[in-house]
C-alpha cells in the first residue's frame, strides 16, 4: 500500500503489552513533523488522525500526492500554526502508512500478517504514540488535538498520561462507541469480508486485493460522514453527465457517481485489513467502562485544560455524546470549554474549511499558549 | 465597563471560584480573572458569544442554564453570577434554587419593573414599557417573568433565602436597599443587585 517514500519512522524497541494480551517488540511507528520545536520544548502539539487518516496532516502527502488530510487547519498561519508550534502526527499502529500494521511482514513466518495481526485498541495506539515524547525529549506536550477517532485518542492519552498535556481538544468524538457506530463499522467489515478477494485476510500473500469490498465499505461510511441536508444541497437529484435516466444500473445520479469515486480512490491508498483493525479499535473504545462506569474518573488526576467541539449536523458523533464528556469533566471541576459549531456538513465538518470552527480553534490555542 | 459589573466585582472576594451564568461575550469574566485572580467559568447560550469567550481564552461552555446547571456538583463554586437574565427563564424559581445549590452564594441582578419610568410609561401611554434596560417590544421581548425589587425581596423572604446584600442602581449611583427604604428604592432604582445565600 505505502510506497515507502519519505516516510520517517521510529522503531520502538520497548515491548508494548497490548490490551489483547500479546506483547509487540521492535515495531515501526511512522510519523511526520511540521514546524520547529523551540528551546523550552513547550510548543509541541500532537495531532491524532481519524480512521482513514495518516501522519501527513499538512503539506503534500508524498504517497498520494494530495494535500495533507488537515491542511485547512494545520500549516503556516493556519489555526494550528506551524510557524509557532511544533506539530507531530503519527500513523496509528494497525494503520497502513508505515506504522506497524496488518500489511507488515511477520519476520518469523516471512508472510504478511493479515488477520494474524493482533487486535489493537485506542489505548494501544496512544501507548505507542507516547514514545514520540521520548524521541523528542518533550517533558510536556503543549496540546493534543484530534477529531473523530483522533478525539478518542485525545481522551485516552490524557487519561493515560494525566501530567503530560497542557491543553486537550477532542473534536466530534465520543467516550464510547454507540450501537449505531458499531453497526456501521460492522457493515464496512462485512462488506470487505464478503469480497472473494479478501481470502480470509490473506490477500496480500496471494497478490489479490478486496477492492470491491473495501470500496463499498468506504461508500457506506462516507454517507455517515455527511448530513441529509448537506447531501441534498450538493447533489439533490442531479443527474451525472446525462439529461435523462438511462433505465439501467449505471450511476445515473451524481450522488452515486460521487460515492463510487470516493470508494475507488480509497482502495488505492488504504489496506482492507487495516480498515478491519482500526474500526475494531473504535468499536472497542469505552472509556466509561474502563473507569467502572464513571467517565469523570478517567480524568480525576489531570490538570489538563479541555476544549470540546461538536457540530450541529454531526449525527455520527452527535453533540449529545460530546456533551457527556463535558458533563463528566465539569463534575470534577476540570477546566473545560465547550462549543457546538453550526454546520450542515455532518461529521466531516471537522476536516473542512469552516471559519467559525477554525477561528475558535486558532484563538483557543494561541491564548492558551500565552497563559500559564 | 458597566457600573453593574463593577458592583458585582466588588461583591466577590479575591481568589475564589466563580461561575458566570449567561456570561455573554465574557466582559465580566475577563475583568474578574485579570483583577481578582478568580478561577472563573462561564455558561452561555449564544454560539457567537461562546466563540468570542473561548477565543479570549475564557473557559465557557455552550449551554442553557435551565438544563445545564445540573451538571455542576453541589457548592462547587464560591459565587454564581446571574446578570439580568432571571426574567428570561421559563422557570426562574427553579433557576434560583439551582444557583444556590451550585454556588455557596449567588449574585442576581434584575431590571426593576417598579422603576418610576416603567410605571409612568404604562400609566400614561397604556402600552408595555420600553426603557434602556427593557428595550424590546412585548411581542419580541425575551423577558417572560418581569419583577420588581419589592417582588424579589418577598420572593427571598418566602423561601428563606438570605438577602446578604441588596443594592439599588440608578444611573451611575448605587445605594443600599434596606427594609425601611424598600418602597422608595423600588421606585427609583433601574436595577437591583442582590447577594443571596440559602
Amino acid at each position: 500500500m505505502n510506497k515507502n517514500v519519505n516516510i520517517k519512522s521510529l522503531i520502538i524497541d520497548k515491548p508494548l503489552k497490548l490490551d489483547c494480551g500479546e506483547t509487540i517488540n521492535n515495531f515501526p511507528l511512522a510519523y511526520e513533523t511540521y514546524g520547529i520545536l523551540n528551546e523550552k520544548k513547550d510548543n509541541a502539539i500532537l495531532v491524532f488522525h481519524a480512521l482513514t487518516g495518516d501522519q501527513f496532516v499538512s503539506g503534500t502527502n508524498p504517497v498520494t500526492k494530495k494535500d495533507g488530510w488537515w491542511s485547512h487547519a494545520v500549516g503556516p498561519d493556519k489555526a494550528i500554526d506551524t510557524d509557532k508550534y511544533f506539530v507531530i502526527c503519527a500513523n496509528v499502529i494497525g494503520g497502513c502508512m508505515g506504522s506497524f500494521g496488518p500489511s507488515n511482514t511477520n519476520s518469523e513466518t516471512k508472510k504478511i500478517y493479515g488477520t494474524s495481526f493482533p487486535v489493537i485498541t485506542i489505548n494501544d495506539m496512544v501507548n505507542a504514540h507516547y514514545n514520540l515524547l521520548e524521541l523528542f525529549k518533550i517533558e510536556k506536550l503543549f496540546a493534543v488535538i484530534g477529531g473523530s477517532m483522533g478525539g478518542m485518542q485525545v481522551l485516552q492519552f490524557v487519561s493515560n498520561f494525566p501530567n503530560k498535556v497542557k491543553i486537550a481538544v477532542p473534536i466530534a468524538c465520543t467516550s464510547n462507541h454507540s450501537a449505531q457506530n458499531i453497526a456501521f463499522n460492522e457493515l464496512g467489515r462485512q462488506s470487505i469480508m464478503a469480497d472473494v478477494n479478501w481470502t480470509g485476510g490473506n490477500y496480500s500473500n496471494q497478490n489479490k486485493n478486496p477492492d470491491k469490498g473495501l470500496s463499498v465499505a468506504r461508500m457506506a461510511a462516507h454517507i455517515t460522514y455527511l448530513s441529509k441536508n448537506g447531501l441534498q444541497e450538493k447533489f439533490g437529484r442531479k443527474l451525472q453527465e446525462r439529461d435523462n435516466l438511462k433505465f439501467s444500473f449505471d450511476a445515473d445520479f451524481q450522488i452515486e457517481s460521487y460515492l463510487r469515486h470516493q470508494g475507488a480512490v480509497f482502495v488505492d491508498r488504504f489496506d482492507a485489513n487495516s480498515y478491519l483493525y482500526i474500526t475494531r479499535a473504535m468499536d472497542y473504545f469505552d472509556l466509561i467502562k474502563e473507569y467502572g462506569g464513571n467517565l469523570s474518573k478517567a480524568f480525576a488526576k489531570t490538570k489538563t485544560k479541555f476544549l470540546i467541539i461538536s457540530f450541529t449536523s454531526d449525527w455520527l458523533y452527535p453533540t449529545s455524546e460530546n456533551k457527556e464528556i463535558v458533563i463528566a469533566l465539569n463534575a470534577i471541576g476540570v477546566d473545560v470549554g465547550f462549543v457546538e459549531i453550526e454546520s450542515d456538513k455532518g461529521h466531516d465538518s471537522f476536516l473542512l474549511n469552516i471559519p467559525e470552527f477554525l477561528d475558535t480553534l486558532r484563538d483557543y490555542i494561541n491564548t492558551s499558549y500565552l497563559k500559564n | 465597563m458597566k457600573q453593574e459589573f463593577k458592583i458585582i466585582a466588588d461583591l466577590i472576594e479575591k481568589k475564589t471560584r466563580v461561575l458566570d451564568v449567561g456570561c455573554g461575550d465574557g466582559t465580566l469574566m475577563e475583568f474578574l480573572q485579570n483583577n481578582k485572580e478568580i478561577d472563573i467559568r462561564g455558561i452561555e447560550i449564544s454560539k457567537s458569544n461562546v466563540q468570542k469567550c473561548i477565543g479570549k481564552g475564557l473557559t465557557v461552555i455552550e449551554g442553557d442554564a435551565e438544563k445545564d446547571l445540573s451538571q455542576f456538583p453541589d457548592r462547587s463554586f464560591d459565587f454564581v453570577i446571574l446578570s439580568q437574565t432571571l426574567q428570561a427563564f421559563l422557570n426562574p424559581e427553579e433557576v434560583i434554587s439551582e444557583l444556590l445549590r451550585v454556588g455557596k452564594k449567588a449574585i442576581v441582578t434584575i431590571p426593576n419593573f417598579g422603576y418610576w419610568k416603567v410605571r409612568l410609561h404604562l400609566l400614561i401611554k397604556g402600552t408595555m414599557p420600553i426603557t434602556r434596560t427593557l428595550p424590546d417590544e412585548w411581542y419580541n421581548t425575551p423577558n417572560l417573568h418581569m419583577c420588581t425589587i419589592q417582588d424579589f425581596f418577598s420572593f427571598c423572604e418566602n423561601r428563606k433565602i438570605n438577602l446578604y446584600k441588596s443594592i439599588a442602581l440608578q444611573n451611575f449611583k448605587s445605594s443600599k436597599i434596606t427594609n425601611s427604604n424598600l418602597t422608595l428604592k423600588n421606585l427609583t432604582a433601574v436595577l437591583g443587585i442582590f447577594l443571596i445565600e440559602k
